[in-house]
C-alpha cells in the first residue's frame, strides 16, 4: 500500500544486504583455497567447480546429505500424520484437560534443545536408536509435532462445523469423511505444515549430531569434520555450505505462493 | 465457532500424546532425575536433594556467578534483537509490493535465510566477518573501524546481533506482511475518503490488525533467541572470554564437555522454566490487553 520510492530502495536495499553473505558463500565456493586466500575478489576470476566434484564422489559426504534428507522426511511425515487427527479434536471439541493439553504441547516449542541433548542421547541409547536416522526424525517431533499441531488446528478453525454435520447426516464414517472430504479442504495447511516441519528438522543440528556416530552422520556432522582436518578448507566448506541451501531453495519456490499465508499460521 | 463436548476425542489425541510423551516427558523427567542426584562411581547415583539448585542460583558460587552472567547477556540479547527486527520487519513488510512478478521472487528471497542449516549460517558467517577473506570484515576494516570478531568483545557481540537479524527479520516480515495481506480494501478505501495520512493509515489501521501476528512473531522471535546456539557456537565460540557465552552454549558446555550432570541438569530446568514463565508472562499480558480494548 505504500508509493514512493524511498520504502522500495529501502527494500531493495535490504534485499542485497540479504543476499551478499550467500554470495560471498557462493563466491567462495566457486574458488581454490590458495585463490581464496590471495586476497578478497568481489568475483571470481578463475571459477572452478571442483569442490563440488570432490563432494559428490565422496561417498560419505553423499551419504550424509542422503541420511539428512531421510530423517527430515520421515519427521514430517510423523508429525503431519499424528498431528492431523489431534489437531481436529482441538478445533472442534471440548474434552477433559483440553487447554492444559495445548499449552503443555506449546511448552514443548520453548525447550532449548540444548536441555535435551543429553537425556536424549542416553534415551535413544537405552532403546537402541542411536546413530540411526529413525533417533533424529523422532527427536525432531519434540518441536515438529506441537508446531504442525498449532498450525494444523488454525487452518482447520476456517472450515466451517456444517461441512462435518452434514457428511454425517449423509452416512459417512469419522474416517472417511476426513479422508475424503475434510483433508483436501485444507490441503493447503497440510501443505505448509510439511513446508514448516521440513524447515525446522532440516536446519536443526545441535540435536542431530549428538544423536548420530558414524553409520548415520548428518550433513552438518560431516562439514564440521572438515574443519579440524588439514587446517580450514575453506572452499570445501563453502561448497558443501551452498549444497545444503538448494533443498530449501526448491521447497520455498513450491510454497511460495501459500508462504505468507502459512506463516500467519491460518489465524490472522 | 461453538465445540460440542466429547471426551471421546481423547482419541484423536492419543498419538500425539504418545509422540511427545516419548520425544519430550521421559527426556525432561531423566533431566529432573539427574538434577537432584550425585554421582559417585560410574552410574551409581545418590539422593543430592537442592544441592545443586542452590549452587545455581546463588551468583557467589562459582557456577551461580556463570549461570548469572549467561543469563543476564541472554536477556540483554533478546531484548535488543526484539527491538531491531520487529519495527524493522514491520517496515520491510509494508514496503514488499503485494501484487505484480516481484511478489515470488521476493517473498523467496526474503524467506532463504531461515531455510539455511544453522551451523552453515554460522560457517557462511564466520568467512563473511573475516577481516581477510570475507567482505564484512573487510569493509568494516576499511571504513576505519577496528573489526574482529575473534578479540573484541564489542566486535563479536555486533557480529551475532547483525547475524540474527539477516536470519530471523524474514520471520517478523512474513508474518507481518500476511498480516497486512489479510486487511480487506474497503478499510484503505474508508481511509481515503477520510484524507487520512499515511502515519494515520498504518497507526489506526494497519498496526492494530497487525496485534495477533505480531505476537506470534514476538514470541517466536523471543523463545528462538533466547536459545540462540549454533550461530554463536560456530563464529565466536562464546568469546573472546565470556562474552558471547548464552546460557545453551554454557549449558553444553557443562553438560558434554565437563560431563557435571547435575549442575547441568539443574541449569535446564532452572532455563526451561524461565522461557516458559516469560512466555506465559507476555502471553497472557498481551491477552489481557486484548479484552480491556473490547470491553
Amino acid at each position: 500500500m505504500t508509493r514512493g520510492v524511498l520504502p522500495k530502495l529501502g527494500l531493495v536495499l535490504y534485499l542485497v544486504c540479504l543476499f551478499l553473505p550467500i554470495y560471498w558463500l557462493i563466491n567462495m565456493s566457486l574458488r581454490t583455497n590458495e585463490d581464496i586466500m590471495s586476497g578478497l575478489v568481489i568475483w571470481p576470476r578463475h571459477p572452478t567447480l571442483i569442490k563440488y566434484f570432490f563432494i559428490f564422489h565422496d561417498p560419505t559426504w553423499v551419504h550424509a546429505f542422503l541420511v539428512s534428507l531421510t530423517y527430515v522426511a520421515i519427521n514430517t511425515v510423523i508429525s503431519v500424520t499424528v498431528a492431523l487427527p489431534a489437531a481436529y479434536a482441538f478445533s472442534r471439541y471440548h474434552f477433559i484437560g483440553d487447554k492444559h493439553l495445548f499449552f503443555w504441547l506449546l511448552t514443548n516449542l520453548m525447550a532449548p534443545t540444548a536441555v535435551f541433548a543429553l537425556p536424549f542421547f542416553n534415551l535413544y541409547y537405552a532403546v537402541g536408536l542411536f546413530d540411526t536416522v529413525w533417533a533424529v526424525a523422532l527427536a525432531h517431533c519434540l518441536f515438529n509435532v506441537p508446531l504442525a499441531v498449532w498450525i494444523l488446528e488454525g487452518f482447520m478453525g476456517g472450515v466451517p462445523r456444517e461441512i462435518d454435520e452434514t457428511a454425517a447426516i449423509d452416512g459417512y464414517s469419522f474416517w472417511r469423511f476426513f479422508v475424503r472430504i475434510f483433508l483436501p479442504l485444507i490441503a493447503n495447511g497440510v501443505g505448509v505444515t510439511a513446508f514448516f516441519c521440513f524447515m525446522f528438522s532440516w536446519v536443526e543440528q545441535l540435536l542431530a549430531t549428538t544423536l548420530t556416530a558414524t553409520k548415520a552422520l548428518p550433513f552438518a556432522a560431516v562439514m564440521s569434520r572438515s574443519y579440524s582436518a588439514s587446517g580450514m578448507d575453506w572452499s570445501l566448506l563453502a561448497a558443501a555450505g551452498v549444497l545444503t541451501m538448494i533443498p530449501g531453495a526448491l521447497v520455498i519456490w513450491f510454497v511460495r505462493n501459500h508462504i505468507a499465508k502459512g506463516f500467519a499460521l491460518g489465524r490472522v | 465457532m461453538k465445540k460440542t463436548i466429547n471426551n471421546r476425542a481423547w482419541f484423536l489425541i492419543a498419538p500425539v500424546v504418545i509422540v511427545v510423551l516419548f520425544s519430550a516427558l521421559l527426556p525432561v523427567m531423566t533431566v529432573v532425575n539427574y538434577s537432584v542426584q550425585d554421582a559417585m562411581a560410574e552410574n551409581h547415583f545418590f539422593w543430592n536433594g537442592d544441592t545443586w539448585f542452590r549452587d545455581l542460583l546463588d551468583p557467589s558460587t562459582e557456577i551461580g556467578a556463570r549461570f548469572s552472567g549467561a543469563l543476564e547477556r541472554n536477556l540483554i540479547f533478546s531484548f535488543v534483537i526484539l527491538l531491531i527486527e520487529v519495527p524493522l520487519g514491520i517496515a520491510l513488510s509494508l514496503a514488499l509490493p503485494r501484487r505484480g512478478w516481484a511478489v515470488g521472487p521476493s517473498l523467496v528471497l526474503i524467506a532463504l535465510p531461515m531455510l539455511i542449516p544453522w551451523n552453515v549460517v554460522g560457517t557462511m558467517w564466520q568467512i563473511f566477518a573475516r577481516a581477510d577473506i570475507g567482505l564484512f570484515g573487510a569493509a568494516l576494516n576499511g571504513l576505519g573501524l577496528n573489526y574482529n570478531d575473534t578479540q573484541d568483545p564489542v566486535s563479536a557481540w555486533f557480529t551475532i546481533l547483525v547475524i540474527d537479524v539477516w536470519h530471523w527479520t524474514p520471520l517478523v516480515i512474513l508474518l507481518s506482511y500476511a498480516g497486512l495481506r489479510a486487511i480487506p480494501d474497503a478499510f484503505y478505501q474508508a481511509a481515503r475518503i477520510d484524507a487520512a495520512s499515511r502515519w494515520a493509515v498504518f497507526l489506526k489501521i494497519e498496526l492494530p490488525k497487525l496485534q495477533r501476528v505480531l505476537v506470534l512473531a514476538i514470541l517466536l522471535r523471543f523463545m528462538q533467541s533466547f536459545m540462540i546456539y549454533t550461530e554463536p557456537f560456530v563464529v565466536t565460540g562464546g568469546g573472546p572470554g565470556n562474552a558471547t557465552t548464552f546460557l545453551s552454549i554454557d549449558l553444553v558446555k557443562i553438560a558434554l564437555g565437563q560431563v557435571d550432570l547435575g549442575s547441568a541438569a539443574a541449569m535446564s530446568l532452572v532455563y526451561y522454566l524461565i522461557t516458559i514463565s516469560l512466555c506465559w508472562i507476555f502471553f497472557t499480558a498481551m491477552s489481557q490487553l486484548d479484552m480491556l480494548k473490547e470491553a
